[in-house]
């Protein structure tokens, strides 16, 4: 059953792929679709099986044959359903289906082949994601890790005729790779250090164990997963792929850079909960990281100008409070703001991309602007998704987040916490700055189409380069139904998807998190060894003391206060009068650049890493050790041989009266070896003591 | 009975003019036969050394050498036959097209 999950979609992909072209569009779009929502389907039965099952073993697994034996190691490929996969596997392919639908309409202009080829690799992309949150086991794992690296590479540079995009699709599979070399090394290392690789027998084995006080070998074990997750969920310092990611069409930004793909890394970390919170150090780490990535990229958001890229580092800024939870051990709080910023998230890149498909290409809000009475749909739905992630009290962002506040503030990382709430501030005034520019005011109208055609850098403009704009007389039509449809109920997802955590201080059950718990501890180790890991459930448990509840119920406060403070911000600054804001930039002038610039990590990678290797690999390698070394050696060969035949040859000179004197010659050498130089030979041998063999 | 060395110091002898003839005679038809003496050369050496072991293993290979040098002494003529009609030459130095 289980298997069926992954199955469908790649099913999905073998037909678009191998029969795609000759397909028409609404088939090929429309057997992805099915496949997802199949998959959906068959996810949600499975979920709903293990709802049911006895808690003491709350997991459904299915080992398909065994994959690698040699020695001691044995690993087999199987599939595990556990609380924490249940609920990664209904994201992605629940959001995944209403993205699938999304696409349809939104890559409508596309030749039939190309709308093929994209569809087969959104469905190939589903089926690995669901390979990484199935596997029971590192490899499992690594093996979706990298499947869906590479159709995040395809998918980026999905316009791959356009230089920007193969680059950035490069970019981001370079970048990854740094991070995946470190996640191979991590996997051997625990190989080598616990044994095996499968995720409970590493629990299990680990659980007793003392966590690890010094940085001995398991904490270089997370700490090398923790640089994978870097990668793959893009945090400093290996950050800057995602934004250039956005050179892919929208709702692959919505699927793989916002919700799925991305949130691997902290996946991974949860899955592996029992093993890092034996490493408290690199959980430190793990969460200075994560605050530190969310401030950082919240800054950058608030200066950035193009819709999509504002989302990106919006994504960055939210995985990094995700991992920030998973640093100071609320893992469930980190599973849970993942899951709330799947939808909201998905919401907002689709809200950008209906934008981007109703002005015909153009991404920069700079040219945006009262899009509100054009766009009612994407206005009010994109209105829901801001206010579900600036943390307005009511709607999902705001329960996550403020579960990771509040344990972050409970379990004494004041500091981190100020982080957060700042962070917190920054989401909401750059998220209704993005609102109150495309949306609000006035539009700079140059005739719609010359709007298109002037911004030629501009990255949907490979799709809509017809510009919708121009066919309607400059009127613009709102997201069509397939659009609207997967906005409306991604919309509700924002509103609702939030009530599933309710914590204890708003009289709520936290169900979520009582769900995710078992998926956190080693299931059948001693119940004395993991307190790191059952922190959570003790802070949130029965005994919710009332100082708890107050503290968390003040935080709340403070976090809806500052959610409410940014939006008010946004709005003095951007929706009445944009000179303040453009004043305040002038004044702030190096501060300014600096955030426009994203602090010149690109600049300073591009000076210290990229050029240096280029550099190295054009003189060095290629001139000097390629060139000259190897072909040096291949063509070195061939010259001597032509040369020694050049004069060789001249032997050849077709008298046979030389060929008899040669055959001569030689029986006289051969026969004459024996009573001539065969007794010298051995009379020498006798002098220097060789030993000769007879 | 005649000792071995004699016969082998026939055969030797007649190798020797065999092998000049090959190489100083300026007739592709006297070089032939002065390959045939060669051959008879060792056809000789093979009978004597036969004899002296006291089998007749010699002599089947003599019988062998034999067949093949009518073979070869007939392919050659007609080679030599083929060569004149072409060249109207039988100088073996002049036949040397055959080369790089």
């Amino acid at each position: 059953m289980l298997s069926l999950i992954p199955l469908l979609p790649f099913a999905g992909f073998l037909v678009n792929a191998t029969l795609g072209r000759r397909l028409p569009k609404g088939v090929s779009g429309g057997v992805a679709s099915l496949a997802m929502l199949a998959s959906f389907a068959v996810a949600a039965a499975a979920v709903r099986r293990l709802a049911g099952l006895d808690p003491g073993a709350f997991a459904i697994s299915e080992t398909f044959y065994s994959w690698i034996a040699s020695g001691d190691i044995a690993i087999d490929l199987a599939f595990r359903l556990d609380t924490l996969s249940a609920v990664m596997v209904l994201v992605i392919t629940g959001i995944g289906s209403l993205i699938h639908v999304y696409s349809i309409a939104y890559m409508h202009e596309e030749p039939d082949a190309a709308f093929a080829r994209y569809f087969s690799y959104l469905n190939l992309f589903a089926a690995f994601m669901l390979v990484l949150v199935l596997g029971s086991s590192f490899p499992v794992m690594f093996v979706g890790w990298e499947g869906v690296g590479l159709c995040s590479y395809l998918l980026i540079g999905f316009w791959f005729t356009k230089k920007s995009a193969s680059d950035a699709g490069r970019k981001a599979f370079v970048v990854n790779r740094v991070g995946d070399y470190a996640f191979v090394l991590g996997m051997l290392l625990l190989l080598a250090h616990v044994g095996t690789l499968d995720f409970q027998a590493v629990a299990r084995a680990v659980a007793p164990q003392a966590p690890e006080t010094g940085f001995g070998a398991l904490s270089i074990v997370t700490l090398l997963l923790f640089i994978g997750a870097t990668g793959k969920s893009a945090q400093i310092p290996l950050h800057t792929w995602l934004p250039d990611a956005m050179e892919g069409p929208t709702p692959v930004s919505a699927l793989i850079h916002a919700t799925t793909m991305v949130t691997a890394g902290v996946y991974m970390i949860g899955r592996n909960a029992v093993l890092f919170s034996h490493t408290p150090d690199v959980l430190v780490i793990v969460a200075v990281v994560g605050a530190a990535t969310a401030l950082f990229a919240g800054t950058i958001g608030l200066v950035q100008t193009d819709i999509k890229r504002v989302l990106a580092y919006s994504t960055v800024s939210q995985l990094g409070y995700m991992f920030l939870a998973m640093g100071v051990g609320a893992f469930g709080a980190g599973i849970f703001h993942l899951y709330t910023h799947a939808f909201f998230k998905a919401l907002l890149f689709l809200g950008s991309g209906a934008v981007i498909h109703a002005l015909g290409g153009e991404q920069d809000i700079r040219r945006m602007g009262g899009l509100r009475r054009e766009l009612p749909i994407t206005y009010w739905t994109f209105v829901v998704g801001a206010l579900a992630i600036a943390g307005v009290p009511g709607l999902a962002g705001f329960f996550s987040k403020d579960a990771i506040l509040f344990e972050t503030f409970a379990r004494g990382h004041v500091v981190l916490w100020i982080v957060g709430a700042l962070t917190s501030l920054l989401t909401a005034a750059y998220m209704f700055r993005l609102v109150f520019l495309t949306f609000h005011g006035t539009r700079l109208r140059q005739g719609s189409g010359e709007a298109a055609s002037a911004a030629p850098r501009d990255v949907d403009a490979h799709a809509h380069g017809g510009g919708h704009a121009r066919d309607h007389g400059g009127h613009l039509h709102d997201a069509p139904p397939a659009m609207a449809l997967a906005l409306l109920l991604l919309a509700l997802g924002s509103v609702a998807a939030g009530y599933v955590g309710v914590p204890h201080a708003l009289g709520g059950g936290n169900r979520l998190h009582s769900w995710l718990e078992p998926a956190f501890t080693a299931s059948t180790a001693t119940v004395a060894d993991h307190e790191t890991a059952d922190d959570a459930a003790d802070d949130h448990g029965g005994g919710h003391g009332a100082d708890a509840t107050r503290l968390e119920l003040n935080l709340m406060g403070v976090s809806s206060a500052l959610a409410l403070f940014g939006i008010g911000m946004a709005a003095w600054f951007w929706l009445g009068r944009r000179d303040r804001a453009a004043a305040i930039a002038e004044r702030a002038g190096p501060v300014y650049r600096l955030l426009l610039n994203k602090y010149y990590v690109d600049q300073i990678y591009d000076a210290a890493i990229v050029r240096p290797l280029v550099a190295l690999s054009q003189v060095g390698l290629w001139r000097g050790l390629d060139v000259r070394l190897i072909d040096g050696a291949v063509n070195g060969v061939g010259t001597t041989v032509s040369a020694a035949a050049t004069t060789l040859r001249r032997i050849q000179s077709g008298s046979v009266r030389t060929y008899a004197g040669f055959v001569l010659a030689g029986v006289i050498l051969v026969l004459g070896y024996y009573p001539v130089i065969e007794p010298i030979v051995r009379s020498m041998a006798s002098v220097f003591a060789w030993p000769m063999g007879r | 009975m005649i000792p071995l060395g004699n016969y082998l110091l026939v055969s030797a002898v007649l190798f020797g003019i065999g092998t000049a003839g090959v190489f100083m005679r300026r007739n592709l038809i006297t070089v032939l036969l002065s390959i045939e003496i060669m051959l008879n050369a060792v056809n000789l050496t093979f009978v004597a050394f036969g004899r002296q072991i006291g089998t007749v293993d010699g002599q089947i290979i003599v019988a062998f050498v034999m067949t093949v040098a009518a073979a070869e002494a007939a392919v050659g003529l007609a080679l030599v036959v083929a060569l004149f009609r072409h060249r109207e030459s039988l100088n073996p130095d002049g036949f040397t097209s055959l080369r790089w």
